[in-house]
């Protein structure tokens, strides 16, 4: 597979064969085959939004695999705050690094910076837009733990309407015949145009209020945070909070073998209970960063084939 | 050949007839091709059409449209057709075409898009058949299926 110098901008730009690669080759470098591997590489990591988990994630596994990291965590302290483009700073960084691992509120930066740097850039979020890794490294948990990706019985709950990591990783699990189920309050349903998508590529969906209106057993069961920070009414806020959790005793009827996943953080809708259940996998899944984010580190710099 | 609509909107020697756009639209196809032109613009509106029911007429004096006027009106007026006059008569016939790369032609309506806060082109790329076709930014990736608003 080649992909140096190639940016991860959105999980759009890959196709089924290049998912399933990728998520192959995660699981190669989980191994331990690719040790040492980023040896001589420098990673910079531009945070313009704080993200302490994401950060830590990529700066751990480019250490993790003998590379070297430079770049800053709190935007106040970069060029940005003197007038600075983006443009600018991503063609200056460049210069200095193999690669750049960057999150930026602003939508559409990741693409921006791909265009104008000469290294290849690592979407780690901008904004409610994209944040590639963390479907990759959600596909790589899945075909971990069920062993394949065809034709699996997916239930997405919480907040479907602004959680951009159950809109990518939908959109990915549509090359692989996948049966959605949405579970969701009516007023944080999947967006229209989402669903659209997935109708074009041949894919079936139910939408339900409560996971045991699933019209079929799940095989994973994929829980998100209702996100207060995305509400500008805090009363419509109060009104969906807390709506889900799931207990040990949640696992029956259509629930009873899905592999619970989270992308974290978590607030109530999974109890700490839940944690020692052998369905729970959303530890793992926060631990399946660290091999799939070196497997993309090695990739775009040419380290890994 | 002359139609009879087009006698109706005052006949042109030589020029740009926009025939077919759906009703009421051609205002925003004079808005696209800005009043300031050379020559007399006419509007029609509301013509009988076969294929549309409805249809309006916008015929200018000595313009020649631009590829970048072309798809403009093509986005907004998607079964709209050209015809060039030369001497009063039609003397090309075309379609229209709703390019599958538009950009710096419409604006993004999302205030976080990166294309409305740093120095960067718009890019949109079309989805879709090309009569019922929506729009996707490159850089935000939202989808709107209006994209003659976007103008």
């Amino acid at each position: 597979m080649e992909m140096k110098n190639r940016s991860i901008v959105s999980i759009r730009d890959f196709s089924k064969d290049e998912i399933e690669q990728i998520v192959d080759k995660s699981l190669e470098v989980k191994s331990g085959k690719y040790s040492g591997a980023l040896e001589g590489k420098v990673l910079a990591t531009l945070f313009f939004e704080p993200s302490t988990r994401t950060r830590l994630s990529f700066e751990g596994a480019m250490v993790a695999m003998g590379g070297r990291v430079i770049g800053f965590a709190d935007p106040n302290i970069s060029s940005t705050k003197k007038g600075e483009s983006l443009a600018d700073t991503i063609k200056t960084v460049t210069g200095y690094c193999d690669v750049i691992v960057m999150r930026h509120h602003i939508e559409g930066a990741a693409r921006l910076a791909s265009q104008v740097a000469s290294v290849p850039v690592i979407n780690a979020g901008d904004g409610a837009n994209q944040h590639p890794t963390q479907t990759f490294l959600d596909l790589v948990t899945i075909k971990e733990e069920l062993g394949r990706l065809e034709e699996l019985r997916v239930g997405l709950m919480g907040d479907l309407k602004y959680g951009r990591t159950v809109h990518s990783l939908a959109v990915a699990l549509s090359h692989f015949h996948t049966n959605f189920v949405f579970i969701s309050p009516p007023s944080l349903r999947m967006p229209a145009d989402v669903k659209e998508e997935l109708k074009e590529a041949g894919i079936k969906f139910h939408e339900v209020t409560e996971a045991e209106q699933s019209p079929e057993a799940m095989d994973v069961l994929y829980v998100t945070r209702i996100q207060k920070e995305r509400f500008a009414d805090f009363q419509e806020y109060e009104k969906v909070a807390g709506v889900y959790r799931l207990t040990p005793n949640s696992l029956s009827g259509p629930c009873k073998n899905a592999k619970i996943m989270h992308p974290l953080p978590r607030v109530d809708e999974i109890s700490e209970e839940m944690d020692s259940s052998p369905n729970a996998i959303y530890f793992r899944q926060a631990h399946n960063g660290i091999p799939t984010r070196q497997t993309l580190l090695g990739l775009v710099t040419g380290a890994i084939q | 050949m002359t139609t009879p609509e087009a006698r109706k909107v005052y006949a042109i020697d030589s020029g740009t007839v926009i025939d077919h756009i759906p009703s009421p639209l051609a205002l925003k196809v004079v808005d696209i091709l800005g009043v300031s032109q050379k020559g007399i613009l006419t509007v029609g509106i509301n013509f009988p059409s076969e294929k549309l029911g409805k249809k309006d007429i916008v015929k200018v004096e000595n313009l020649k449209l631009t590829p970048q006027i072309t798809d403009r009106v093509a986005i907004v007026a998607p079964t709209a057709t050209i015809n060039i006059i030369e001497k009063g008569k039609v003397v090309e016939k075309r379609p229209i075409e709703v390019p599958r790369e538009l950009r710096d032609i419409l604006r993004c309506p999302n205030p976080n898009c990166v294309t409305n806060i740093e120095q960067v082109p718009t890019h949109f790329v079309r989805e879709g058949r090309k009569k019922n076709f929506s729009v996707r930014c490159v850089y935000c990736e939202r989808k709107y299926n209006n994209p003659g608003e976007l103008i």
